[in-house]
């Protein structure tokens, strides 16, 4: 069970807004990289999040580019997991490769600020501000068995192999 | 039951008969980075405990985001690549060889090959008809070690174009076009294939222009036929032993078939700030630019910087207006230089930068002001992407992009050719 407060993102979120291509020479040095995260999008949020806490965006989240640091950086505020109505191919496999959950639902009557719960196993988020429940989308068996590990660095020096 | 093109490859490769939403592991022919997700990727390698390389000669690890380096930072993760390479035989290209996409096609790969790399427009080879995608550090490293990923199958837009281009209009503004009908996330998941009498028409640089921005509309995968045109680019490169003739099956089934007329297209831009924000070129008619950039794995190809050349020569950019070209590789680099399109381009008072990905990412050698309009023949606009969140990138053909460069405001290529 995961619980935590709602950041609201609209649609179209992309890799630029998440870690924008100027700060490459961060990559690096994560701890400063992270410093920027979602910056183009909110300036504010990386001084508001807090461990546990959940972006809740609309369409197509993560689009553009492949860079496995937009999900680490997410990751390394403390986010616990991503909500959204859809999300890129790329990012959602980024994500789920560095254990970080990312779930589908329509996430329109979802405010910013609101109190989340996530049941993964069940499948279930409850919006604890609204009162209302919602059913999270399937995720492919592949990638529950990566993100059971805690990602897919975790799931190869466990497996040393693909075991499908 | 008939095959895709993304069907065949892949039931090939993983020696199932793989049909669409199905998963597989497939062997990958080719896996490369570039400098900004190769570093990640090296650590993820170590981390991970694989050992060895499956395949280090089909291993590439590319210098071209960055290259030559601004920073010290860059300049470091540009070393530890370098290192990995030479101590674990991997096919380094470094400072000056070009774009990975734009070497992959060149030298690399082959119709029918699966090939995954740590940057979204690996689908770029999908124009000589390879299986070709990105995915992050992660799943790179775990390719390089095993020599093989698990794929999903996807589901296959056929996209039949026929008639002829008027002219002005070109590859990049018939996938501006789709992107725009479709929609940024149109296609997520699914593998876009073309076909119709004017791709078998197309030259191979339109149709890694078109490849190239299937992930902007969503796809994993844009596929054209290994046909007489990839065979006649390939014999170019001195690859002639690396065709095959590859097609779909007559019978394939495809989840949706897309007909586009190519004679009614119009040059073609995206807006800021999403590359699914199309509009005809006329309608931005008078915009002020302040920068052009012509070059790119989009369209930094010989044809690109020859229909800029054409439209230029003899002629000076707008005094307002900076021009920035980079061919998209040292070979293009060359052929440019012999043809006299160089010449030509800084005549008119262009800067030519080293082949590479110059200042598409925001990272260097062309960063924006605050408010500042560029016309870009790359292959995104969003937000901060040339590294300035309060400037603003309009996406378009070289032909637009040359006609803009001329008169300082967007113009349509069909008034000056």
């Amino acid at each position: 069970m995961l619980r935590g407060r709602a950041f609201k993102f609209g649609d179209s979120i992309s890799t630029d807004h998440v870690i924008s291509g100027r700060y490459a020479h961060l990559r690096s040095n994560l701890v400063e990289l992270a410093k920027h995260v979602l910056e183009d999008a909110d300036p504010t949020f990386v001084s508001r999040v807090k461990p546990g806490d959940f972006i809740v965006a609309g369409s197509n989240f993560g689009l553009g580019s492949s860079r496995e640091h937009a999900p680490l950086v997410i990751k390394m505020a403390g986010v616990s997991a991503i909500l959204a109505k859809s999300v890129a191919r790329i990012f959602f496999r980024n994500a789920i490769n560095l254990g970080l959950p990312v779930l589908m639902c329509d996430t329109d009557k979802m405010n910013d600020g609101d109190e989340l719960e996530i049941n993964l196993e069940g499948g279930k988020v409850k919006d604890l501000t609204n009162g209302s429940e919602l059913t999270l989308g399937k995720i492919p068996e592949v990638m529950l068995r990566i993100l059971a590990e805690g990602g897919l660095i975790p799931y190869i020096q466990k497996y040393g192999d693909f075991k499908l | 039951m008939g095959k895709t093109l993304a069907e065949k490859i892949l039931s090939r490769n993983s020696s199932t008969d793989a049909k669409a939403g199905d998963i597989v592991i497939a062997e990958v022919d080719l896996v490369f980075a570039q400098d900004t997700t190769g570093p990640l990727t090296v650590r993820q390698f170590h981390e991970s405990g694989l050992k060895h390389l499956a395949k280090p000669q089909k291993t590439v690890l590319f210098i071209d985001h960055a290259a030559p380096s601004p920073s010290v930072n860059l300049s470091t993760d540009h070393i530890l690549l370098r290192h990995f390479a030479h101590e674990n035989g991997v096919v380094i290209s470094d400072v000056g060889e070009g774009v990975c996409h734009q070497i992959v096609i060149e030298s690399l790969a082959r119709p029918g090959d699966v090939i995954v790399g740590a940057d979204s427009h690996t689908v770029t080879a999908g124009g000589l008809g390879a299986f070709a995608t990105g995915m992050g550090s992660s799943d790179v490293a775990v390719v390089m070690g095993l020599g093989k990923t698990w794929f999903r199958v996807p589901e296959s837009f056929k996209v039949e174009v026929s008639g002829a281009f008027q002219k002005g209009v070109s590859g990049k503004d018939l996938i501006l076009y789709l992107i725009g009908m479709l929609g940024a996330d149109g296609a997520t998941y699914k593998a876009l294939e073309f076909s119709g009498n004017t791709v078998a028409l197309m030259s191979i640089s339109q149709r890694f222009t078109i490849a190239n921005m299937a992930v902007e509309c969503g796809a994993k995968v844009g596929l054209f036929p290994a046909d007489n045109v990839v065979r006649g680019y390939l014999i170019a490169q001195g690859r002639a032993n690396d065709y095959q003739t590859i097609l779909p099956d007559a019978d394939a089934v495809y989840e949706r078939t897309i007909k586009i007329n190519a004679a009614e297209l119009e040059p073609t831009l995206a807006k800021p700030h999403t590359v699914d924000n199309t509009a005809p070129v006329r309608e931005l008619k008078g915009t002020k630019v302040q920068q052009v950039y012509i070059g790119t794995c989009t369209n930094g190809r010989l044809e690109d910087l020859a229909i800029a050349a054409s439209i230029l020569k003899g002629k000076k950019c707008h005094p307002q207006t900076r021009l920035i070209v980079a061919p998209a590789s040292r070979r293009i680099l060359v052929a440019a230089l012999k043809a006299g399109y160089i010449q030509t381009l800084v005549e008119a008072g262009g800067t030519i930068l080293p082949p590479g990905c110059g200042p598409c990412l925001g990272l260097h050698q062309g960063v924006l002001g605050k408010g500042e309009v560029c016309l870009s023949t790359s292959n995104r606009n969003f937000k901060g992407r040339m590294g300035n969140p309060e400037a603003f990138v309009y996406l378009a053909s070289p032909a637009t992009a040359a006609a803009t460069a001329l008169y300082g405001e967007i113009t349509d290529p069909r008034e000056v050719l």
